[in-house]
């Protein structure tokens, strides 16, 4: 048995060169089998592949078992809507579109001003923080109709109840990102005679960052959550109350189709923000201090 | 760099003394005495390090001087200014144990920060070239480097460069090489002794290395444990220019057994 181990170099036969210009190859085996697991059919074609089974199991099942269109429609009877109904779907795309961004990009604000404020101010943090977790324990559900009484039929209520619905993950994620600093770090900041001020633009803003966007992808798909559910309550635009149509309607193509037009512009929001993290976050977030 | 001075003879200048200085903590469990009647001057350009068991409160002093820790009683100087007033005008820098580098700033912009905040706009004038910094320290052509693209040792080195950009008269450094190996704690040893002859800056060493405490000084402040106080100034006798190899001297060896007894609880 101890024979083999005189040639350890060699112990893997296989990948031993036979000719002069084999040894380039080896190492190019090496190279293509990395190259292979970077290639996009690696990394994404398992997910793929299981989507496209899901599909055809979901036309299967309601082919074999002959179930009408109005309870569930076929994969074909929702892609017809996509192209026969394509400018319904898309005038009522915009206007939840414009809701969620703006809902994100409000809600968000919010809570990053508010989580620098608290982490300045002890008083404002026990003021305001209890308060903070009280409204999210509300089902959104159930502040919506309120919010359409006291804002009406436009745009209003719908960017509130999508701005409320991200708020919170973002408070609580900014506040402990900020406070995310090692004790070290900030007794640095005072033998070199920093302010308040410095020290947040100087440490805790871009310290925070990595959880600041753990917050962020889950608000971008949240975001369109809380539009949708603004638009059941008295709406007549908008993805949401196509849904309702669609529902009450027995239109049932036309629900699927909206459905997915929505969680496609959730996927397209998320991946967005993890688009920009990547951008901003090149520094290794795992040694910070 | 400043320009070297005569380390032999004529009276030099007091960088840091303290009298008589007491530090208390509140604690539950009541009053906490982590150091009492501490009395001791530190020459200038003169390179002290300071050595003693675990909780004889060896930090503590170094963070009291460096005003991160209110004195209860006595008082410290900082080239006779109080440690809040030296803080002010930069006359210290402190280095810790952990390089407490900024993780998305490259090697020379942490050592730019200092110039940043704080009074920047009153030391912009005499601070050290940031570049000249890092090539002091050994760091020449890393200065775009990412603190995660470089070793502990490496960052540490850094983190001195950082430290002297402001041209300070006096360093603090609070076990920075305890998290290293051996063998770049060796190499960091060498190199600080380089830097402290070629910037003639006054340096205060905290570590619980006994070999370190002995080759790193001029003179050892040992402490002794609950409450800390100051069991002996010790100076140590050995040539200026000393290269790591002195450790292995039997004069080397004679001080370390001495600093060891020095250690034992009395």
């Amino acid at each position: 048995m101890a024979i083999d181990q005189t040639r350890p170099n060699q112990s893997r036969p296989d990948a031993m060169p036979t000719d002069p210009a084999a040894g380039a190859g080896v190492k190019s085996d090496a190279q293509r089998e990395r190259e292979r697991r970077k290639s996009f059919l690696y990394q994404r074609g398992p997910a793929i592949a299981v989507s496209v089974g899901l599909v055809a199991l979901w036309w299967g099942v309601v082919v074999v078992f002959g179930i009408p269109t109005y309870i569930a429609p076929t994969p074909a009877d929702v892609f017809a809507v996509f192209v026969e109904q394509g400018d319904v779907l898309w005038i009522n795309f915009w206007p939840t579109l414009l809701e969620a961004i703006s809902g994100f990009i409000i809600g968000n604000l919010v809570a990053v001003i508010l989580a620098i404020w608290f982490v300045h101010s002890q008083l404002a943090e026990r003021s305001f923080y209890p308060i903070a977790v009280f409204i999210n324990t509300i089902p959104i559900i159930a502040i919506a109709p309120i919010l359409v009484l006291l804002l009406g039929n436009g745009y209003a209520p719908k960017i509130v109840i999508a701005a409320l619905i991200c708020f919170f993950p973002t408070l609580v994620n900014m506040v402990r990102g900020l406070k995310a600093v090692s004790p070290q770090m900030l007794e640095l900041m005072r033998v070199l005679s920093a302010n308040d001020r410095e020290v947040l633009l100087k440490v805790r803003l871009q310290s925070s960052l990595p959880f600041l966007f753990a917050a962020l992808k889950i608000a971008s798909t949240t975001s369109v959550i809380g539009a949708i559910v603004g638009e059941w309550i008295g709406s007549n635009y908008g993805l949401g109350s196509l849904i309702i149509e669609a529902t009450y309607n027995f239109r049932s193509p036309l629900l699927y189709a909206t459905v997915i037009l929505g969680a496609g512009m959730a996927v397209m929001a998320f991946g967005l923000t993890t688009f920009a993290e990547r951008r901003l976050l090149t520094w290794k977030p795992s040694d910070v201090f | 760099m400043a320009a070297a001075r005569s380390r032999s003879g004529s009276a030099a200048a007091t960088a840091i003394s303290a009298r008589d200085v007491a530090v208390r903590f509140e604690t539950e469990a009541g009053q906490v005495t982590a150091l009492e009647d501490v009395s001791f001057d530190v020459e200038a350009g003169s390179i002290v390090t300071m050595l003693g068991p675990s909780g004889c409160g060896k930090s503590t002093l170094l963070r009291a001087i460096a005003d991160l820790v209110e004195i209860s009683e006595g008082g410290i100087q900082v080239f006779g200014r109080r440690p809040e007033d030296a803080r002010r005008a930069r006359d210290f820098a402190f280095v810790f144990q952990d390089s407490t580098l900024l993780p998305w700033r490259s090697a020379i912009e942490n050592v730019r920060l200092p110039l940043e905040v704080g009074q920047a706009g009153v030391t912009v004038e005499q601070h050290a070239e940031p570049e000249e910094l890092l090539a002091l320290v050994g760091l020449q052509g890393r200065e775009n480097a990412l603190p995660h693209e470089l070793s502990g040792g490496m960052r540490q080195r850094v983190a001195i460069a950082r430290a002297l950009v402001c041209r300070p008269r006096v360093l603090l450094m609070d076990e920075p090489f305890g998290a290293l190996d051996e063998i770049n704690r060796d190499n960091l040893n060498e190199e600080l002794r380089r830097i402290w002859e070629e910037t003639g800056i006054t340096i205060m060493f905290v570590t619980h290395s006994i070999p370190e405490a002995a080759y790193l000084g001029q003179k050892v402040l040992v402490l002794s444990a609950h409450p800390g106080r100051v069991r002996e100034f010790v100076e140590i006798d050995l040539p200026i220019d000393r290269k790591l190899a002195v450790r292995d001297t039997v004069e080397f060896i004679k001080i370390t057994a001495r600093l060891r007894k020095l250690l034992e609880p009395v």
